[in-house]
């Protein structure tokens, strides 16, 4: 218990980090995920191409892979470097750059999944009462889909949440999991340092699990 | 697209709209696809002396195989065990008897919600501890994958019996099994085939993450074709990522294109009428067999 107590501030300054991550990552992944899955349901076969091949493409990379290639890829052969006075910064926005581009393919799955269960007939019956396309899918098709990615987006988030401690891959090496083991090489391992972390983890994670799995149930659409 | 949800069957107008968009989306791509290859141009990356060892066989032999050997062999000992582990979770949670069904549900859901790296890094950390000296970054792997993957792989195993029609079950209690008799007989053989998309997408997940053996310095193909290739051939790092890239997508591919083939088999088994479950975290209505978002949580 000792050892938890004594190095609570560094590995709350980890955990903050990795909340930071989250929110960033949240932000971009939803909007470039947006555009994916727009791309993807488009009536342009150019569009709706690029869109497949990059989600099959970094859905089926490991994040590891995805970050390791912002860092040493990107970065210092491509020279992309968002800050040149301060490393841990330019590994910040790596770190965003790598889990922003996976995660997003996930959001445009998940998207583009609530878009599909919508029934063929409700955008007929919509036609066919004369609505028009902006009202068709205002009014009726996006309601629908909105409350079928309720779940899966939680999923998504929560995923991304945990694969913020993977980050040490682009450098970024101030947060959660890297702390741990920075603690544990110096003084051992320590069995309540984990637990520490992980009942940090289940705290973050578990109500979110809860909440939009309560939401998508209270406003599934009855079929 | 007249199948599509969201756009009616272009008229002659919504036709030449739809020819301008695709004209400018495509010169868009190519625009951006050339800024990317002039880029590579620039920092020299389509220099032959960078792609020239990767036509050499000592690259292929004594780096690239060695480290798909090992992220084979970590995925193939983490997928037996946690298709065990999974089995017997997830069979434990169905249990009549609280006992059983209760300290399972909650290993399953502890185990579910632990970022993997953080329970590999604990294990890497705490076996030497435990069993004295030695290399445990295998067994650090093959662990924390087979109770991740497990304890996911035991929900799917328990949606999967879930959704056989209950008169099946009641069925085979009217002609006089017994509860071990309904599950084996009855129950698994059906579920088998009802989950085993799901499953073959949540390896694809597990092929994915043995990746995370960068951080513990095992001998997997990202370790050696990204650390160790590139300090012994300077400058190939971006190359050499795109390669092993490659191989990675391949592989996943590969899997995940044998689970929708087992989807599409399951849809039509006659074996029964239950249909085949979603994979966890993944979303209705499409396909499934292809990569969820790993560590999906689902209340």
């Amino acid at each position: 218990m000792d050892e938890l107590i004594q190095y609570g501030p560094d590995l709350a300054v980890g955990f903050l980090n990795n909340i930071k991550l989250s929110l960033v990552i949240a932000v971009f992944s939803l909007i470039v995920g947006t555009v994916l899955a727009a791309m993807r349901v488009s009536p342009t076969p150019v569009l709706r191409a690029a869109g497949t091949a990059y989600v099959n493409v970094v859905r089926n990379t490991p994040l590891t892979l995805v970050l390791a290639f912002c860092y040493l890829g990107l970065s210092d052969t491509l020279g992309l470097i968002f800050s040149t006075e301060d490393p841990l910064m330019n590994s910040f926005w790596l770190a965003v750059l790598g889990m922003s581009a996976y995660t997003a393919a996930f959001v445009c799955e998940a998207l583009r999944s609530g878009i599909n269960t919508v029934p063929l007939g409700q955008a007929e019956a919509a036609r066919a009462i004369g609505l028009t396309f902006s009202q068709s899918i205002t009014l009726v098709i996006f309601p629908q889909a909105f409350r079928a990615v309720i779940a899966p987006l939680g999923s998504v988030l929560i995923a991304m949440i945990k694969n913020t401690t993977v980050v040490a891959a682009a450098g970024y090496t101030v947060e959660s999991s890297n702390t741990m083991r920075t603690i544990f090489d110096t003084t051992g391992t320590s069995i309540p340092i984990f637990l520490g972390i992980v009942v940090s983890f289940l705290i973050l994670i578990l109500p979110i699990g809860w909440y939009t799995g309560r939401l998508a149930r209270k406003l599934a659409v009855a079929r | 697209m007249s199948s599509s949800v969201l756009f009616d069957t272009p008229g002659p107008r919504g036709r030449v709209r739809n020819h301008l968009i695709t004209g400018i989306s495509a010169l868009v791509l190519l625009a951006a696809l050339a800024w990317v290859l002039l880029k590579f141009n620039e920092k020299g990356q389509f220099d032959g002396k960078i792609w020239a060892p990767f036509t050499t066989q000592v690259v292929w032999v004594d780096f690239i195989l060695p480290g798909l050997v090992g992220t084979l062999t970590a995925a193939a000992l983490g997928a037996v065990f946690a298709l065990l582990f999974g089995a017997v979770f997830g069979i434990a949670r169905l249990s009549d008897h609280r006992w059983i069904r209760i300290p399972a549900a909650w290993i399953v859901e502890l185990f579910r919600a632990i970022p993997l790296l953080l329970l590999i890094f604990f294990i890497w950390f705490l076996s030497p501890d435990l069993f004295g000296g030695g290399d445990y970054a295998l067994f650090a792997i093959v662990l924390g994958l087979t109770l991740y993957n497990g304890s996911v792989l035991a929900e799917v195993v328990r949606a999967g019996i879930n959704s056989i029609p209950k008169g099946q079950s009641e069925a085979a209690y009217a002609v006089g099994l017994r509860k071990g008799g309904v599950m084996r007989l009855i129950l698994l053989p059906q579920g088998l085939t009802v989950m085993m998309p799901a499953v073959v997408s949540q390896l694809v997940v597990l092929l994915k993450d043995t990746a995370l053996g960068y951080f513990i310095v095992y001998v997997d193909l990202l370790n050696m074709g990204f650390k160790t290739l590139p300090s012994v051939y300077p400058g190939t790092k971006l190359v050499s990522a795109i390669v092993i890239g490659v191989i990675y997508i391949i592989m996943a591919m590969a899997l995940s294109a044998f689970a929708t083939w087992l989807e599409k088999r399951s849809r039509r088994s006659r074996k029964t009428t239950a249909k085949p479950i979603e994979p966890p975290g993944a979303v209705a209505g499409l396909p499934s067999g292809q990569p969820t978002p790993d560590g999906a949580v689902v209340a």
